[in-house]
């Protein structure tokens, strides 16, 4: 089916089940890129992996490669990473800093860190042509739009979107929730970066995040295997075993545990998953922590802060974030069946070293190329969409407590943990961009 | 008689007027070698190649008797890292984590593992930085190349091994095994399942 075939899509998408195609139809996808990807707010980096002026990171949004780059101002920029002359691309490292100009290797055009061109050679012999050094068609293209929210920089390359707060409603919490638990309100990312392709396309990464049916069984063998270790190391020492263990031995709990979760769907397709893992032991460094935070904000304020417990909220379509760990995984869709992510983690600024080794250990256990338990879930992901190309049948099924799915406020909230609401609810984000439709 | 040209400056001139002269690159300082006893020398070369055998073979218990009980398994994320501890890594695991990763990999629903995935390496360039003449501890660096082959692709994997090696009544044991991958920073297609 190519792109133009959308009129079809309301026969593509129904209540409690979608067609195939959505998944693996690669003229689907590129409607995708441009009515999603280039429609809407995407994030783009954190401004603490650009710290000094000059300093740049390079990325992808939609299909499109951009540059994040702090100016001379201090303020950060998102541009095109492309030479208005010939178009060659100008940043061609991952991340680095490259002084007080981008420079093209090829003709040697100069721009400032915002972009606007700062001179060319031979300058004499545009003279009585349409080279105009002031028109912005000579500089290099900014982003449409470029917001932050606590230091999480996001753009747009499309001006009809609303500003980024609105945009991100309900799910802004996910960064006040990573922020707050900071003693110091502010994170600052660990500037390692895992990249990791998935053979999939990006919305089976996303169902994944908040269905909570999948990790006893995907994860048995993980699970049973830290289970027994950790019961190993605690017989062996009689001390507990460190509380990574617990991270993974956790995927062995029964169906009815999983169930006690929750899943709740906000405005423009973000979704959460709430209450996991029970990440507030009595240790010592956990005391020590908890005895600085409320140094800073109180009793009262730390308690209402260290009770909130969202394990994943994904912020549609690019962001999949883990507060409480200081996690965060960036989408970046290359074609139907091929999915990037990058992967990050945060230092809580004032937070004790022993509660960034914790976020530490998560990511090691989970996000590094190392991971015993993505290399199940990306096995997954692959097989769906491995399943999902062939006439083996033509729908995906999210019939799961479907038509169940109270709305208040304009909140959904699942009635069960296992609930299939976020697939549900993300379809009818999707089905709104997909036939022409905004961000709110 | 030359004139004067019309139009002035060079790349150069162009380039360094902005950003001013380039420093010199610095070139890496030469790394220590030990020079032994070509019999000690082949009876390493044969360690070496015995614990690359034993990866491949998937004999996990003998794998994991290798190590010290304190040793450690790392591959940092670049070459030039020197700690490993509290940083991000490929992998860093001390001997119960190899438990658990071992454990996971022979489970009967170890899903990613059907069908397993097979590898071979090679081990070469064998050289001694250190050998501690009076303990028989030994710091031994080599170069490898893995090729995994899992449900019908071949990935390559190359770099350096570093190993630190205890002398023990029972022959060498790893206090560390160190892998610096060549490709560890590119993107992952698929991540790494067991140990290099």
């Amino acid at each position: 089916m190519d792109g133009n075939q959308l009129g079809n899509l309301e026969r593509l998408v129904e209540p409690d089940r979608v067609h195939r195609l959505c998944y693996s139809d690669q003229g689907i996808f590129e409607q995708e890129i441009a009515r999603i990807f280039h429609k809407t707010w995407i994030y783009v980096g954190h401004e603490s992996q650009v710290p000094k002026p000059g300093d740049y990171y390079t990325t992808i949004v939609g299909t499109q490669p951009m540059i994040m780059a702090r100016g001379k101002d201090g303020k950060v920029n998102v541009l095109y990473n492309r030479c208005p002359h010939r178009g060659a691309m100008l940043c061609s490292d991952r991340s680095g800093n490259t002084g007080t100009t981008f420079k093209c290797p090829y003709h040697a055009w100069r721009f400032n860190l915002d972009g606007s061109l700062l001179k060319v050679p031979v300058v004499e012999q545009y003279e009585g042509t349409h080279f105009d050094p002031k028109n912005p068609l000579f500089s290099m293209k900014p982003a449409e739009r470029v917001d932050s929210y606590r230091g999480f920089v996001f753009c747009a390359l499309s001006e009809d979107v609303p500003d980024l707060k609105t945009f991100l409603g309900g799910a802004a919490s996910a960064f006040d929730d990573m922020c707050d638990r900071a003693p110091e309100g502010e994170v600052e990312v660990v500037p390692t970066c895992f990249r990791v392709i998935q053979k999939s396309n990006w919305k089976i990464f996303l169902e994944n995040q908040l269905d909570a049916l999948h990790p006893s069984v995907t994860h048995e063998s993980a699970g049973r295997a830290a289970s027994e270790v950790e019961k190993d190391i605690e017989k062996r020492t009689g001390k507990k075993a460190p509380l990574f263990y617990h991270y993974i031995s956790a995927f062995t709990e029964p169906f009815y545990k999983w169930d006690t979760l929750h899943t709740v769907g906000y405005q423009n397709g973000h979704c959460s998953l709430e209450g996991y893992m029970g990440l507030r032991p009595t240790d010592p460094d956990t005391l020590e922590y908890e005895a600085v935070m409320q140094k800073h904000y109180g009793k009262e304020r730390t308690e209402q802060i260290l009770g909130v417990n969202i394990h994943h909220m994904l912020i549609y379509p690019c962001l999949s974030v883990q507060p409480p760990l200081q996690q965060l995984r960036a989408v970046r869709p290359l074609a139907a069946d091929r999915t990037l992510t990058e992967i990050w983690h945060f230092r809580l600024k004032g937070a004790p070293e022993a509660i960034y080794r914790r976020s530490l250990a998560y990511y090691q256990l989970v996000n590094t190329p190392s991971t015993m338990i993505n290399a199940d879930d990306l096995d997954n992901f692959w097989r769906c969409h491995e399943g999902l190309k062939t006439n083996g049948g033509d729908w995906v099924s999210f019939h799961r407590n479907a038509g169940q799915d109270p709305v208040q406020n304009g909140i959904t909230r699942s009635i069960t943990g296992m609930s299939e609401m976020p697939m549900r609810h993300m379809f009818t984000a999707w089905t709104k961009y997909m036939n022409g439709g905004s961000a709110r | 008689m030359s004139t004067q040209p019309k139009i002035q400056g060079s790349a150069t001139e162009w380039a360094e007027t902005l950003d001013g002269a380039p420093a010199a690159r610095k070139g890496a300082p030469p790394l220590p070698h030990a020079k032994v006893d070509p019999a000690l020398k082949m009876a390493i070369e044969e360690f070496l190649y015995r614990q690359a055998e034993i990866l491949d073979d998937k004999r996990w218990d003998e794998w994991l008797g290798l190590f010290t009980e304190d040793g450690t398994y790392w591959v940092p994320v670049t070459e030039d890292q020197t700690v490993a501890d509290g940083v991000p890594n490929i992998f860093y695991e001390d001997l119960d984590l190899m438990r658990v990763r071992a454990k996971r990999v022979s489970h009967p629903r170890a899903w990613s593992q059907k069908p397993p995935h097979r590898t071979s390496h090679v081990v070469s360039n064998v050289v001694v930085e250190k050998h501690d003449a009076k303990t028989g501890d030994l710091v031994v660096r080599s170069k490898f190349t893995m090729s995994e082959f899992r449900r019908d692709v071949t990935r390559h994997f190359a770099g350096k091994y570093r190993h630190e090696l205890k002398k023990t009544k029972d022959g060498w044991r790893i206090r560390q095994q160190r892998v610096d991958l060549v490709n560890g920073e590119g993107p992952w297609e698929y991540v790494l399942q067991t140990w290099v």
